[in-house]
């Protein structure tokens, strides 16, 4: 009984030598001195020992378990003692050596973007409504005033399908359609993001698909006062509250009348750079009131029902922002430039 | 569309700067894109808002001059040196100008060149160079003459592209020593127009807008023809027959005897040219002239031609359709079929022209042309449109501007006023009256506005004699019957709609001419509709979130692709697809079914330059076998995708860890556990799948409440190569994110903080080897009931120790009860029933220390 009491003691302590930290040391203390440990199981069994050995073993046990409770604080302290002159010898170190490396994913520059806008419309009480890329002619021009054949076409360069009549969105117009249809004769606030394509060569400044967000409000009372001011609150919250904005006379044939909005150059502040052609002023976006043959095609009554309608290239904003001179850019996809974001 | 200052101040008074004409057109919506300032002086370009550029003419040392004698070169051929006076000396000026060479040794020209004239230090662009570089004129010696100035040519002014010879004006240029900037300075705008400004596609048509803009009357050209009634002609009218009157409203023609084809005078071809038109002879340049003037496209036949081809030399001229077979070989040499559609002008022999498009080569005006026809007619923009395009002649100026719309009413006066230029400048004469068929007469179209709509739009109240005032200074005519205003459009105005769409074309004039910068800005204080989330979008970017979160980098690709590009991932599988009618390239001709095939595709592009590829794409395939449920038009399904690739090392190097790791199976498992997790999705299982993408073996099946979500797994390496996916192996995910979406809960609940200490103990187990973690786990989290909270994979062994076919798994447990501190005694109580149900169900034995 004696000698193994001593190996228990031989044991803990060879292993107490072992422990590194402090979970280490929690774990040898629960194996060596918790109430379920051999030792004190042994103290508190002393009934099951003959009663003549009783003193002698006790007494041993005992002073075995005050050797393992001083040799474990004196661990304890050591340990302690070797943490704190690691840390001592972090102070020694090099602080400019870079971090351990992580790895930082992102959200694709567009996405991001789009994000922005989505947020900066939302505060404004303008909902998200999306709707399908590969359209009919009939959604993407014939409901929105541009006839067959209609001078107006020329605006669009359209990628057609092998299914006549089935073509790629040219923008996100037709979603105008499908939210008033969805919705009239209540009134709409939403902006209408995705993809769009146009038949171009891929060059710096065009692609074959890009993102737009359009926005639509109907009601019985909106006005084009309500579409200059939304759109000016709109640029200040995408471009800084200092930016000003000027709206010029321009043709969509899905609204009446049409403008582009103009927002001061931001990087230059107006004196005029680059970027904004030494104009002092930067093309955003193009808008309007929605033209009464598209809110009777939408569903609503040109003499109860007003509107107004803007799109622009989330893409194009992006460009301006962060001084991209290549559109290529986007769907490349080269992480040497997406990492920038 | 160029319009050139000069020009436009004949038909309007006009004193202010070009950039303040600029803005003022460009506010009203004809954009002006640029300014090109021909010898004026630039305006700062602060208070200009638009782009210019030009050459600026010294006043001093660019003048007009008299050449007075050319004389041969003693030294060289192709040169000749001119007497030339400049308003105070002569000067010798050495050049090589060809048009001199006809008054060479001639002595004494009986009436001087008028030339324009370079001093010594002048700066002018360098002829010789295709950009427009800058260069000064110094002395310097060529073949032994001084030379030190010169006589320029249109490229060396900065006025155009010409430099075939120096310029010489008409005779009645300005005296010599005068500033060539006070005589043929300009500035020439870029208008970009609108399709539905189509009436100012012309000069006339830009002086009427920016007449209404500044509330000045414009003086339109003089239509006025002399006919010489006194003579006789020799020759008789054609008869003119529509055949067609829709497609064809209107048809005039003039007969112009006995002309000489000779150039235009130079005022002209310098208009043309500072217009983008290249001078022909004067004849043809007229008809261009007057179109850019007027708008109106004409036509002129060499009548000779015409008489020729008919028996009784008294042509009968109509317009029709073709022939069945047709054919027609047009001024730029194409023999063209023609549609079925196409409206023709036509003798009894066939045709002469494409109707308001383009004339045939037979009845073309040559050097030799002595009587001209000349045609202004009106045509269907329609038709024309459609004929443009299947003959593809957009290159056309008079298709360019017919397929937008040109009035019928401005057909008649355009024609005298080219007919009487052609008669004036060509020496002819026109003896017979003009003729004019015009059965279909235009109609003028009355708007009712009423006054109140004009705030219910614009939100601005603008006074009625204001908005009347604008009306008429654009040429409506304006009767106000109590609250309503009946406008009538103008001619030209076939822009103007009826209804509801009139009234929202008149108040577009009102605001453009009143200014947009005018109208305030208002908060919309109409009804806010009701208010939703879009859930389906919100679960998509949360999904993202989730990614980029884990370390991936989002990609955004082309979704038009083709079926050879996808074939290299999907060797088996061909489609459907939604196939492009009209692609850019082939490699992009059909709209892509597997999003995972474009993410390889970017792996593949960035493989060079990273050695860490981590990429996700959220997207939509394409898939015309499966329509949209919710249209009634049979419309491809655009089915939202996730795919997410992984290949190469794990961390970027580090001086911390410089062993490279390699990305495996389990970094992919890694971040579909946590997707999975932190999308907070219960129902799901994985299980072995098989792929002829993915390597045997080493791929797994999704699913998600029931449905598969996809599979991922080890890219197989034949595949992965196709992609130069080779040094590493690719890990690659491709699923239907709605799988994810649909089973992404909108609520669910958290759980308390533990109040209770937990009981922590490891078990290691010895199972056969084809049974798996998850049968593993599954069993335990049974057995373990509630209060077992966690259970963690920390040691995964095979080896002689264990036995064949067998493998050791250890695993962590956490015990921890809601209500008490749990004894020892709890937890050997559910250890043993842990060990005994891994025993009965699996197999397991416990692995003795
Ligand atoms: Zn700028």
């Amino acid at each position: 009984m004696l000698e193994s009491l001593d190996t228990i003691k031989t044991t803990a302590l060879s292993e107490l030598q072992k422990t590194s930290d402090k979970e280490t040391l929690r774990l040898w203390y629960s194996k060596h001195l918790s109430k379920n440990s051999p030792l004190i199981k042994s103290l508190r069994n002393l009934s099951n020992v003959a009663p003549q050995d009783r003193p002698a073993i006790g007494k041993h046990a005992n002073h075995i378990r005050n050797v393992l409770e001083e040799a474990y604080k004196e661990r304890t302290h050591d340990l302690h003692q070797s943490i704190a002159s690691t840390r001592q010898k972090l102070a020694d170190l090099d602080i400019t050596l870079p971090g351990r490396s992580l790895n930082r994913g992102r959200l694709h520059i567009a996405t991001q973007t789009l994000r922005r806008i989505y947020t900066i419309w939302a505060d404004m009480g303008f909902q998200i409504y999306r709707s399908r890329e590969i359209e009919t002619d009939e959604l993407n021009f014939e409901l929105l005033n541009i006839p067959l054949h209609h001078p107006a076409r020329d605006m669009w360069d359209t990628f057609h399908t092998s299914t006549p009549g089935v073509i790629l969105r040219t923008h996100t117009s037709p979603g105008q359609i499908h939210a008033m249809r969805a919705n009239a004769p209540d009134p709409i606030r939403v902006i209408l993001p995705g993809m769009c394509y146009r038949y171009e060569q891929i060059t710096a400044r065009s692609e074959i698909q890009f993102n737009q967000v359009e926005g639509l409000a109907i009601g019985t009372n909106i006005r084009f006062t309500d579409l200059k001011g939304t759109l000016t609150d709109f640029a200040r919250r995408m471009f800084g509250n200092s930016t000003r904005t000027r709206f010029r006379a321009s043709h969509f044939p899905f609204t009446e009348p049409s403008a582009e909005m103009d927002v001061e150059c931001f990087l230059c502040s107006g004196e005029g750079c680059r970027v904004c052609k030494k104009t002092g002023w930067l093309e955003i976006l193009g808008c309007g009131m929605v033209h009464p043959a598209v809110l009777t095609n939408g569903g609503y009554e040109p003499n109860k029902h007003t509107g107004f309608a803007f799109g622009m290239g989330p893409e194009r904003i992006a460009m301006l922002k962060y001084g991209i001179d290549d559109i290529r850019h986007f769907w490349g996809n080269d992480l040497r430039f997406l990492e920038q974001f | 569309m160029k319009v050139p200052l000069s020009w436009l101040k004949e038909y309007i008074e006009i004193t202010l700067d070009p950039h303040e004409i600029a803005r003022l057109l460009t506010f009203a919506g004809l954009e002006v894109e640029s300014i090109n300032f021909i010898g004026l002086p630039q305006p700062d370009q602060l208070q200009n808002q638009t782009s210019i550029y030009g050459l600026e003419w010294d006043r001093n040392n660019i003048i007009v001059a008299d050449i007075n004698k050319v004389e041969h070169h003693p030294n060289a051929d192709r040169l000749v040196l001119a007497q030339l006076y400049d308003g105070e000396v002569t000067h010798t000026v050495l050049t090589g100008a060809p048009n001199l060479f006809q008054y060479k040794d001639q002595g004494e020209l009986a009436q001087p060149l008028k030339v324009a004239y370079a001093r010594e230090g002048a700066q002018l662009y360098d002829g010789h160079n295709s950009n427009q570089e800058l260069i000064t004129i110094k002395r310097k010696k060529i073949r032994g003459v001084e030379s030190y100035s010169m006589a320029c040519s249109e490229k060396e002014l900065g006025i155009s592209d010409e430099h075939e010879g120096i310029i010489v004006f008409d005779s009645d240029a300005p005296k010599a020593g005068t500033p060539l900037v006070d005589y043929i300075g300009d500035a020439v705008f870029d208008i970009a127009i609108t399709p539905n400004m189509a009436r100012n596609l012309n000069i006339l048509g830009v002086a009427r807008e920016l007449g209404a803009l500044t509330k000045t009357p414009i003086n339109p050209p003089t239509t006025n023809i002399t006919i010489s009634k006194s003579i006789q002609s020799p020759l008789e009218m054609p008869k003119i027959e529509i055949a067609e009157p829709e497609l064809n409203p209107r048809f005039t023609a003039t007969l112009i005897e006995n002309i000489q084809i000779k150039p235009s005078p130079y005022w002209m071809q310098l208009r043309l040219r500072m217009s983008g038109m290249r001078p022909i002879n004067n004849v043809v340049d007229i008809t261009n002239y007057v179109m850019l003037e007027t708008g109106q496209p004409l036509h002129a036949f060499d009548y000779d031609v015409l008489r020729n081809r008919s028996e009784t030399k008294v042509p009968v001229i109509s317009t029709r359709l073709p022939k069945s077979g047709e054919k027609i070989v047009t001024l730029d040499g194409i023999n063209r079929n023609l549609d079925d559609f196409t409206i023709l002008v036509a003798d009894n022999t066939g045709a002469l022209s494409i109707g308001g498009i383009m004339g045939g080569s037979d009845s073309e005006v040559s050097d030799d042309t002595k009587n001209i026809l000349l045609e202004a007619a009106s045509w269907d923009l329609i038709n024309i449109r459609q004929t443009v395009t299947s003959q593809q002649m957009q290159s056309s100026q008079a298709g360019y501007r017919f397929s937008r719309g040109v009035s019928p009413e401005i057909a008649a006066s355009s024609n005298h006023r080219a007919a009487e230029m052609i008669r004036s400048l060509g020496n002819g004469k026109i003896i017979h009256k003009f003729v004019d068929k015009y059965p279909r007469h235009y109609v003028p179209n009355t708007v009712k506005l009423p006054i109140g709509e004009i705030q219910r739009s614009l939100g601005v109240d603008i006074p009625t004699d204001e908005v009347v005032s604008i009306l008429i200074a654009l040429d409506f005519t304006v009767e106000q019957k109590k609250n309503i205003l009946h406008v009538t459009a103008p001619s030209h105005r076939l822009d103007i709609g009826i209804a509801e769409i009139g009234i929202a074309d008149i108040i577009e004039e009102i605001a453009r001419i009143w200014g947009f910068e005018n109208i305030p800005e208002t908060q919309i204080s109409d009804l806010m509709p009701r208010q939703e989330n879009n859930t389906l979008l919100e679960k998509e970017e949360k999904i993202r979130d989730i990614l980029v979160n884990l370390g991936l980098q989002e990609v955004i690709t082309y979704r038009i692709s083709s079926p050879e590009n996808e074939q290299l991932l999907h060797p088996i599988e061909n489609g459907p697809y939604v196939h492009l009618a009209n692609p850019i390239t082939p490699e992009r001709s059909a709209m892509r079914r597997s999003l995972l095939s474009s993410v390889l595709e970017c792996a593949q592009d960035n493989l060079r330059f990273q050695q860490r590829i981590a990429l996700f794409e959220v997207g939509p395939v394409y898939l015309p076998e499966l329509s949209s449920s919710n249209e009634q038009s049979s419309l491809p399904l655009e089915a939202q995708r996730l795919s997410i690739v992984l290949s190469g090392q794990r961390l970027s190097l580090s001086w911390i860890n410089n062993r490279v790791e390699t990305m495996d199976y389990f970094d992919l498992k890694g971040i579909i556990d946590q997707l999975i997790q932190t999308a907070h999705i219960s129902n799901y299982t994985i299980d072995v799948a098989s792929h002829p993408a993915f390597q045997a073996g080493a791929v797994a099946r999704l699913t998600i409440d029931g449905s598969q979500a996809g599979l991922f797994g080890v890219l197989h390496p034949d595949i992965a190569s196709k992609y130069d996916l080779r040094e590493y192996p690719t890990l690659a995910a491709d699923f239907d994110l709605m799988a994810f979406v649909d089973a992404m809960p909108d609520h669910y609940s958290s759980n308390p903080i533990p109040r209770f200490p937990a009981i922590i103990e490891d078990i290691a187990l010895i199972v056969d080897d084809r049974i798996n973690n998850a049968e593993v786990v599954a069993s335990i989290v049974k057995s373990g009931g509630a209060t077992l909270t966690k259970v963690q994979l920390f040691d995964l062994f095979r080896g002689e120790q264990i036995g064949a076919n067998k493998k050791s798994l250890a695993y962590r447990l956490t015990y921890q009860s809601e209500v008490k501190t749990l004894t020892d005694k709890d937890a050997a109580k559910l250890r043993n029933k842990i060990v005994k149900t891994l025993q009965k169900e699996l197999g397991a034995q416990l692995r003795s220390e």
